[in-house]
């Protein structure tokens, strides 16, 4: 037991996918992952693979075909969404309806979970939301409105959010998608350098590979056959990143530690 | 830092809304002089006791139905476009409005048909208001039931309308077999009135509306949850169910008792909170709520001075009135601002 409390995400046999009255289909199946604090972790696979159906069965958005998911060494079922609410924070891909909320208002809603009944932010929610602007180079923003940024600055927007939110996991759904390499880059050292300094499990979806394998401490690998979760070297050692991809178009190089394109003969 | 403050702009808007309820009791075919207006709305006598009975018994039972009706069709329209995410949508878009109609219809137009208990409910107050609830209510539960099949907004808007169409079509048919009596109450009833309400049916209407606004107190952070979509809204703690079940009771409630009283008002539930949101500058329900309800007030009192036809003896349709009134405002300020938020 007291092994299990040291985790910050533990999932058992875990099968995910889509479940309709009757028809359930499963994407993958017999997930078994245990992640600590202030790991920084990727989700890696192809596309329609399942990673974001992985991310949000961790959050409790969407129910799991079977297995168990524990968060902070409890049942995720055991939690209500409030309880949930300030354990886990989520930085999703989908677009934010075009409201008028400010960059301000925005990440103070993370506060939502701690405020009042009318939502009123008090002292210690201020400073929570100023300091969350500042870890994420925000606050020169926090007058403007949301749909006026950048995709680069809203996406750290978002994560400022998720901060706010005050949660020790931070899920976030392919926080790169649409940004170029100075932003991406940008990105995946904030998330490391929040991950190590607030001690939070930070994990992501990402179809950026090769940053991946460089910056997160923990991986969990999405392929036709199998889950496989380690950090770099015991998943290099044992060739698990080779079946990430069809090898006749990708290869994973052992010695540059990156995915290279497969030259045509 | 930054909590924005709108507190001069509530007390404009305050003072407005008092001038206008001035306006509207002082204006009509009978002249009646500022300060006799003000001495009986004090409760002193008047010179005349026509004026008397004129102020307390016509014109401010008729302000007060302006000012209930105009927030909470506001309102209802707010929590549409909230709720749908969509800027368009509206009590009357989203085919409420018309399945209120369909709930009075019955009532009107299905006593002369059934008869019996029928015509014993349609004399009553809270009949009518229930029965226009209701018929709002299940067009709304339709709506969202297929709302929640499709997901696609603009489909949403589509089958609001188609809902609404096939209420109207319903009630076609109803008029087709009434007596030409029954069908002129019920054309009259469409036009719209803010007029012919007793002091009772006020009260009924206010305590409607009032448990409305209680309730809504407790969803004010839900919805601003809802500005980030039902995912980061359920991550938050909110349950979405739940809150979505509040909020359309409420409209129905809003949009159903309005339509009972004062007849099926076009626009203003859509263009007010658009009016509020290019005012205010805001998406926070906090402000917003308080806002959409006294905004929503003022621009049905001005519709009401304007119905008048000050000078003259005539009386317009209200309906007609909030939309040749309103449509070129929302006009005007969607071509200046070019841009629109839910």
């Amino acid at each position: 037991m007291s092994s299990s409390v040291t985790n910050s995400i533990e999932t058992k046999m875990l099968h995910i996918g889509y479940q309709q009255k009757k028809s359930v289909s499963t994407i993958q199946k017999n997930i078994s992952i245990q992640l600590h604090k202030g790991d920084f972790v990727g989700i890696l696979g192809k596309n329609g693979i399942g990673k974001s159906t992985l991310l949000r069965t961790l959050s409790g958005v969407q129910d799991a075909i079977s297995g168990e998911v524990f968060i902070e060494g409890e049942n995720i079922q055991s939690y209500s969404l409030k309880e949930l609410s300030s354990l886990i924070s989520l930085v999703l891909t989908e677009r934010l309806p075009e409201s008028q909320l400010s960059v301000y208002e925005l990440v103070a809603l993370g506060r939502q979970p701690y405020t009042n009944w009318i939502g009123k932010l008090e002292k210690k929610d201020t400073e929570k939301i100023n300091w969350a602007l500042e870890q994420t180079e925000t606050m020169s923003l926090a007058n403007r409105h949301f749909n006026e940024l950048s995709d680069g600055q809203l996406q750290r927007v978002l994560i400022a959010r998720a901060l706010a939110q005050d949660t020790q996991i931070i899920l976030l759904d392919e926080p790169t998608a649409h940004l170029d390499m100075h932003h991406t880059i940008k990105i995946f050292k904030l998330l490391k350098k929040l991950s190590k300094e607030t001690n939070k499990t930070i994990i992501i979806t990402t179809h950026e590979v090769n940053l991946a394998i460089n910056s997160a401490d923990q991986f969990i690998l999405l392929t036709d056959k199998e889950v496989i979760a380690g950090n770099k070297k015991t998943l290099i050692e044992s060739n698990s990143f080779d079946h990430l991809f069809s090898s006749e178009i990708i290869n994973f190089n052992t010695n540059l530690e990156q995915f290279i394109v497969t030259k045509e003969s | 830092m930054i909590q924005k403050s709108y507190t001069k702009q509530f007390i404009t808007l305050s003072f407005v809304l008092v001038m206008l309820l001035l306006l509207s009791i002082s204006s009509g075919s009978v002249a009646i002089p500022i300060d006799e207006i003000i001495a009986i709305l004090l409760g002193n006598n008047s010179s005349k006791s026509s004026w008397y009975t004129i102020i307390l018994h016509f014109r401010l039972p008729k302000a007060i139905t302006a000012m209930l009706v105009g927030s909470g069709l506001s309102i209802a329209g707010l929590l549409m476009q909230t709720l749908f995410k969509n800027p368009l949508a509206g009590p009357f878009v989203l085919g409420i409005s018309s399945g209120a109609s369909l709930g009075v219809a019955i009532l009107i137009l299905g006593a002369g048909i059934f008869g019996g208990v029928l015509t014993v409910i349609s004399f009553s107050s809270w009949g009518l208001a229930i029965a226009s609830s209701l018929g709002a209510a299940i067009v709304l539960l339709a709506v969202l039931i297929t709302a929640h099949k499709v997901r696609n907004t603009m489909s949403i808007l589509i089958i609001g309308l188609m809902f609404g169409t096939v209420t109207s079509a319903i009630i076609s048919v109803f008029t087709f077999f009434s007596d030409a009596e029954k069908i002129q109450q019920f054309i009259f009833w469409g036009f719209g009135s803010l007029g012919n309400l007793s002091w009772n049916e006020i009260l009924v209407f206010f305590i409607i509306y009032l448990i409305s606004i209680l309730t809504l107190l407790n969803v004010i952070k839900p919805l601003n949850t809802f500005l980030l979509g039902e995912n980061y809204a359920k991550s938050l703690g909110i349950n979405i169910k739940k809150n979505r079940n509040i909020i359309l009771i409420i409209t129905s409630l809003l949009t159903g008792v309005t339509t009972a009283f004062a007849g099926p008002i076009a626009f203003i539930g859509l263009a007010v909170p658009h009016i509020t949101k290019l005012v205010f500058k805001t998406s926070d329900h906090k402000i917003l709520l308080p806002a959409v309800a006294i905004l929503g007030a003022i621009i049905l009192l001005i519709c009401d001075v304007v119905a008048q036809l000050p000078t003259s003896e005539f009386t317009l349709p209200i309906n007609a009135v909030t939309s040749l009134i309103g449509a070129p405002i929302v006009i005007w300020l969607l071509v200046r601002k070019k841009k629109i938020y839910i």
